[in-house]
C-alpha cells in the first residue's frame, strides 16, 4: 500500500522540487543579493533590493498596481452577478449558458488581449467605425492607458467571477426567495435583502481568484498599457531580461508572492478546498 | 411593469454575452477580409494563404505542438497518478505545493524558472531551448491535472477497489482495471486542459525559450508588438476555433 | 367562509396535477388537506399562496379574488417543510422580516409578543444554525404569525421531526393555533396527524378533493374506497369494506361466521393484527386486543362482524 503510494508520489515530487521548491528558493536567495557589473548575481548580501521600494518610482508601480487589480476586481463583481443570476435561474439550459461563459476564457488569452488591440488602437475598428459615422474627427486614444489596461483585465477575467458567484447562487435554497415573498417582499428588497448577503461567500471566492492573477499581470499591462502604465509583473519581466537586475526583480517577484499568498491563505481559512 | 422588470434580466445577459464573444467573432470577420485595413473590402482568404507559406510562423507551431503533446503527457499521466495517491492518503507538503504553483502569478513562475535553469546550467552543459520548456510546462499543468482528476476520485466509491482486492487483484491491479476506467472521463479532460493551457502560455515560455526554440504564442506577441496584422486575425481565428472545440469536449466529458 | 376556491386547476405539461379542486375553508378553523404525494395538495398549498397560478377557478380570501396576486400581496403566509429560515439573519431578524416591509410600528413589542407565543424568547439572539429542529419550525410559524395572516399555510411541518417530537409537537401545534385563534391550512400525508390535529380534513387524490368532513366523520362513513384505504386499515370481503377493528374472532362457531386459516400474527404492544385466509381465498387482518392469547399458524378460527361496520361503496 504505501509503497505504491510513494512510488505514484515520486515523479510529482520531483518535478514540484524541480519547478518550484528550487526556483523559488533561488529566487530568495537572489533577492539577497547585488547586481554585478555585467548583469550577474554576486555577493554581498544585503536588504537593498527590498528598501528601494520605498522609491517613489517603485512604490507608485506597486500603488498602481493595487488599485488597477482593485478597480478591475470590483467591475468583475458588478457585471458578473446580473449574469450569474441569469444563469442561475435559466433552468434546463444552465449548462449552455455557463459554458458559453467558460468557452473564451480557455481560447487564449494572448488571442483576447489582442482582440482588444484591434478594436481600440487609433486604426482599429471602433476609431474607424465612429469616424465613419461622423462622430469624431479624429481617433481617440483609447489604447495605451490604465483604462485600457483595466479593460483587458475585466474582459479577461470575468468568467473567474462568474463561475464562483453562480455556484453560491445555484446552491441557495430557492424557498429563501419564495419566503421572502411570501412575507411580503417586492422581487427587488428579495434580492437586496436575502440573495446578495447570502452570495457573500461567491463574491469573495471570485475576488480572489480575479484580485491575485490581476495584481500580477503582465501581458494585459504590457499589450493595451502604455508607457505610463508600468505594473509589478512589468517591472519582473524588466528586471530579468533588459535592465538585468536580477536582485531587484527577485525581490520584486517576491514582494508580489507575499501579497498573493497571503490573500490566498487569509481566504483559505474560510474557503473550500481544492486539493 | 413587471414585463418591463422580466426583460432586463435577459437583456443585460444579451449584452455581457455579446461583450465576451463580439471581440473574438470580429477578429474572425476580419480574417477573411480582402484589405488589410480596418475597412471591408470583400471576402478573401489571402491572409490564411499567407499564414501557409510563412516558414517561420510555421516552425512556431509545430514547435508548440511538440512541446504541447509532451507536456501534456508527461503532465498527465504524473498528475493522475499523483492524484489518486493523495486521495489514498493526504500528503500536506505536496497538496501545499501545488496549491502554491496554481496561486503563483506567471510572472514569478517564469522569472524563477530562469533563473534556477541559468544556476543549473553552470554546472550542466545544458543550454535554454525546449527541453527546459517542456519541463516548465509539465511543472505547471500538473496542478490542473490534479485538481480535475481529484475531483472525479471524490465521487468514487473506494469499496469498488476492496471488492476487487477481496476476488484476488493487487493493489495495482484493481488500480488499473477498476479505478482507471472509472476515471478515464477525467483524464481525458484533465489532458486537454493541460493541452490548452501549455498551447497558450506565453510569459512562462519566453522567459525560459532561448533563442533557438519559437513558440506559437511568442511569435503572436511579436507580430501583436509590432502593429496589427491581417495575418494575426487569421492565426487567431484558428487557434480559437481550435481550442474552443478542444474546451467544449473536455467540459463534455467532465460533466460525464 | 375565510378561503374558497372553485374549480380550480393546474397542469405542469402533461401532468394535471389539480383539477376542478373545490375547497371552503372557515374562520378560525384547523383545516388538513390530506393526501398520497401526487395528489395535488402541495401544488394547491402553493397556488394559495401565491407561487403558482391556476390554470383555470378562483381563489378568493375574505370574499375577494387572489389568484392573480403576487405572494407578497396576499395576507396569507407559509409555514415552508424545510423551515426557509434565512440563514444570516438572527431569530429575531427572521421574525421582523415581514414587518420590516410592510413598515408597521411597534414591531418590537409584535416580535416579542410572538416569541413569547411559541416559546423562544431567551433565542431571540441566536442564529438558525444553532438552533435545533424543533426550535427552528418554531421560528417559521412565529415569523409567519407576526403578520397577522388571515389563513396561515402549514406544509408538511412535522415531517422532518423525529417520531418522539412529532407527537409533542403536535399537541403544541394544536394548542397554539387554538390560542391565537388563526386559521391554519395544514398539508399532510399523515393520516394520523390529520385526524388527531384537524376540525375538518379534505382527502385528496389524483388532483381532487374526495371528501371533506370532520376527522370522525371521514373515518367511519368514507365516502369512497380510497378515502377508506387511505385512512387507516381496509379489509374487502366479498366486496364489503371492514376495519381490522370491527372483525371479532373465536375459536368457536357462531351464527352467521366464517371459516378462516390463520396465516401469521404480529404483535404491535397494545393490540395484535392476526392475518387470516378465508375459504373463498380473501385475506384479511383483524385486529384483536394483546390479552387474547396468540393464536397459532394455521390454526382454524371463526370470524364474525356486525353488519353497521360493513362499509359499501359503488362499483
Amino acid at each position: 500500500m504505501k509503497r505504491l503510494r510513494r512510488l505514484f508520489l515520486a515523479p510529482t515530487a520531483a518535478l514540484l522540487a524541480v519547478t518550484m521548491a528550487a526556483p523559488l528558493a533561488i529566487v530568495c536567495l537572489y533577492s539577497l543579493m547585488t547586481r554585478g557589473a555585467y548583469g550577474g548575481v554576486e555577493k554581498p548580501f544585503t536588504f537593498e533590493n527590498y528598501t528601494r521600494f520605498w522609491d517613489p518610482i517603485y512604490a507608485a508601480i506597486l500603488w498602481r498596481s493595487c488599485w488597477i487589480a482593485a478597480v478591475a476586481t470590483a467591475l468583475c463583481v458588478v457585471l458578473a452577478f446580473p449574469l450569474a443570476l441569469f444563469i442561475a435561474r435559466s433552468g434546463s439550459k444552465k449548462n449552455l449558458y455557463l459554458s458559453l461563459v467558460i468557452l473564451p476564457f480557455w481560447t487564449s488569452f494572448l488571442i483576447r488581449t489582442y482582440a482588444w488591440m484591434f478594436l481600440l488602437r487609433d486604426t482599429g475598428l471602433i476609431n474607424t467605425l465612429l469616424q465613419a459615422l461622423g462622430v469624431i474627427h479624429e481617433p481617440l486614444p483609447l489604447l495605451y492607458n490604465n483604462g485600457a489596461v483595466i479593460l483587458g483585465l475585466v474582459y479577461g477575467f470575468l468568467p473567474f467571477m462568474v463561475l464562483p458567484l453562480y455556484a453560491t447562487l445555484e446552491r441557495m435554497d430557492p424557498s429563501l426567495a419564495e419566503a421572502s415573498a411570501d412575507l411580503g417582499a417586492r422581487p427587488l428588497q428579495t434580492l437586496w435583502r436575502v440573495t446578495l448577503p447570502l452570495c457573500a461567500p461567491g463574491v469573495r471566492a471570485g475576488s480572489l481568484l480575479v484580485f491575485v492573477p490581476c495584481l500580477g499581470t503582465y501581458l494585459t499591462s504590457d499589450l493595451l498599457g502604455g508607457s505610463k502604465t508600468i505594473l509589478i509583473g512589468n517591472l519582473v519581466q524588466n528586471q530579468f531580461t533588459t535592465a538585468r537586475d536580477w536582485p531587484f526583480g527577485a525581490a520584486a517577484s517576491l514582494a508580489l508572492m507575499a501579497v498573493a499568498m497571503g490573500l490566498l491563505l487569509a481566504a483559505r481559512r474560510q474557503g473550500e478546498e481544492m486539493l | 411593469m413587471s414585463h418591463v422588470r422580466r426583460r432586463l434580466l435577459p437583456l443585460y445577459a444579451v449584452g455581457a454575452y455579446a461583450f465576451l464573444h463580439v471581440p473574438l467573432l470580429i477578429l474572425a470577420v476580419f480574417s477573411v477580409n480582402a484589405s488589410k485595413f480596418t475597412v471591408w473590402q470583400g471576402f478573401s482568404l489571402r491572409w490564411y494563404a499567407a499564414l501557409a507559406q510563412d516558414r517561420d510562423l510555421i516552425e512556431a507551431a509545430a514547435n508548440s505542438l511538440i512541446i504541447a503533446v509532451v507536456a501534456t503527457v508527461l503532465a498527465t499521466v504524473f498528475g493522475t497518478l499523483a492524484a489518486y495517491a493523495l486521495w489514498k492518503r493526504v500528503s500536506g507538503w505536496i497538496s501545499g505545493a501545488l496549491y502554491l504553483s496554481l496561486a503563483t502569478p506567471e510572472i514569478v513562475t517564469g522569472v524563477s524558472l530562469l533563473a534556477f535553469f541559468q544556476w543549473a546550467f553552470r554546472f550542466l552543459n545544458l543550454r535554454l531551448g525546449m527541453h527546459t520548456v517542456i519541463l516548465a510546462h509539465v511543472g505547471f499543468s500538473l496542478a490542473y491535472v490534479v485538481v480535475v482528476v481529484l475531483a472525479r476520485l471524490r465521487t468514487f466509491d473506494p469499496a469498488l477497489e476492496h471488492a476487487a482486492m477481496d476476488l484476488g487483484a493487487t493493489e495495482f491491479t484493481a488500480f488499473r482495471t477498476v479505478t482507471i476506467p472509472y476515471l478515464a472521463p477525467a483524464i481525458a479532460a484533465a489532458a486537454m486542459l493541460a493541452f490548452t493551457v501549455s498551447i497558450d502560455d506565453y510569459v512562462i515560455t519566453s522567459l525560459v525559450a532561448g533563442v533557438d526554440s519559437q513558440t506559437l504564442p511568442m511569435a503572436i506577441y511579436a507580430l501583436a508588438r509590432r502593429g496589427v496584422s491581417p495575418m494575426l486575425n487569421a492565426v487567431s481565428t484558428i487557434i480559437v476555433i481550435g481550442l474552443g472545440a478542444l474546451v467544449l469536449a473536455s467540459e463534455r466529458l467532465r460533466a460525464r | 367562509m375565510i378561503l374558497e376556491l372553485r374549480g380550480v386547476s393546474k397542469r405542469f405539461g402533461s401532468n394535471a396535477a389539480v383539477t376542478g379542486l373545490n375547497l371552503a375553508v372557515d374562520r378560525g378553523e384547523f383545516f388538513s388537506l390530506l393526501g398520497p404525494s401526487g395528489c395535488g395538495k402541495t401544488t394547491t398549498l402553493r397556488m394559495i399562496a401565491g407561487f403558482e397560478t391556476p390554470d383555470e377557478g378562483e381563489i378568493r380570501l375574505n370574499g375577494s379574488r387572489i389568484d392573480a396576486l403576487p405572494p407578497y400581496r396576499r395576507s396569507v403566509n407559509t409555514v415552508f417543510q424545510n423551515y426557509a429560515l434565512f440563514p444570516h439573519l438572527t431569530v429575531r431578524g427572521n421574525v421582523e422580516f415581514g414587518l420590516r416591509r410592510m413598515g408597521r410600528s411597534g414591531i418590537e413589542s409584535k416580535v416579542r409578543a410572538v416569541l413569547d407565543q411559541v416559546r423562544l424568547q431567551d433565542k431571540a439572539s441566536r442564529m438558525p444554525a444553532q438552533l435545533s429542529g424543533g426550535e427552528r419550525q418554531r421560528v417559521a410559524l412565529a415569523r409567519a404569525l407576526a403578520l397577522e395572516p388571515d389563513v396561515l399555510l402549514l406544509d408538511e411541518p412535522l415531517a422532518a421531526l423525529d417520531p418522539q417530537l412529532r407527537k409533542q409537537v403536535r399537541a403544541e401545534l394544536k394548542d397554539l393555533q387554538r390560542r391565537v385563534g388563526v386559521t391554519f391550512l395544514f398539508i399532510t400525508h399523515d393520516q394520523e396527524e390529520a385526524l388527531s390535529m384537524s376540525d375538518r380534513i379534505a382527502v385528496m387524490n389524483h388532483g381532487s378533493v374526495e371528501q371533506v368532513g370532520a376527522p370522525e366523520e371521514v373515518y367511519r362513513r368514507p365516502r369512497t374506497r380510497f378515502v377508506a384505504s387511505f385512512l387507516g386499515e381496509m379489509n374487502w370481503i366479498g366486496g364489503v369494506g371492514l376495519r381490522p377493528e370491527a372483525l371479532r374472532i373465536s375459536r368457536e362457531a357462531g351464527a352467521g361466521s366464517r371459516c378462516a386459516i390463520v396465516k401469521g400474527s404480529a404483535f404491535l404492544g397494545p393490540v395484535s393484527h392476526v392475518e387470516m385466509e378465508l375459504e373463498s381465498g380473501e385475506i384479511c387482518i383483524a385486529q384483536v386486543a394483546a390479552e387474547f392469547t396468540r393464536f397459532q399458524i394455521g390454526e382454524a378460527v371463526h370470524l364474525r362482524w356486525n353488519e353497521t361496520d360493513e362499509l359499501r361503496f359503488p362499483a
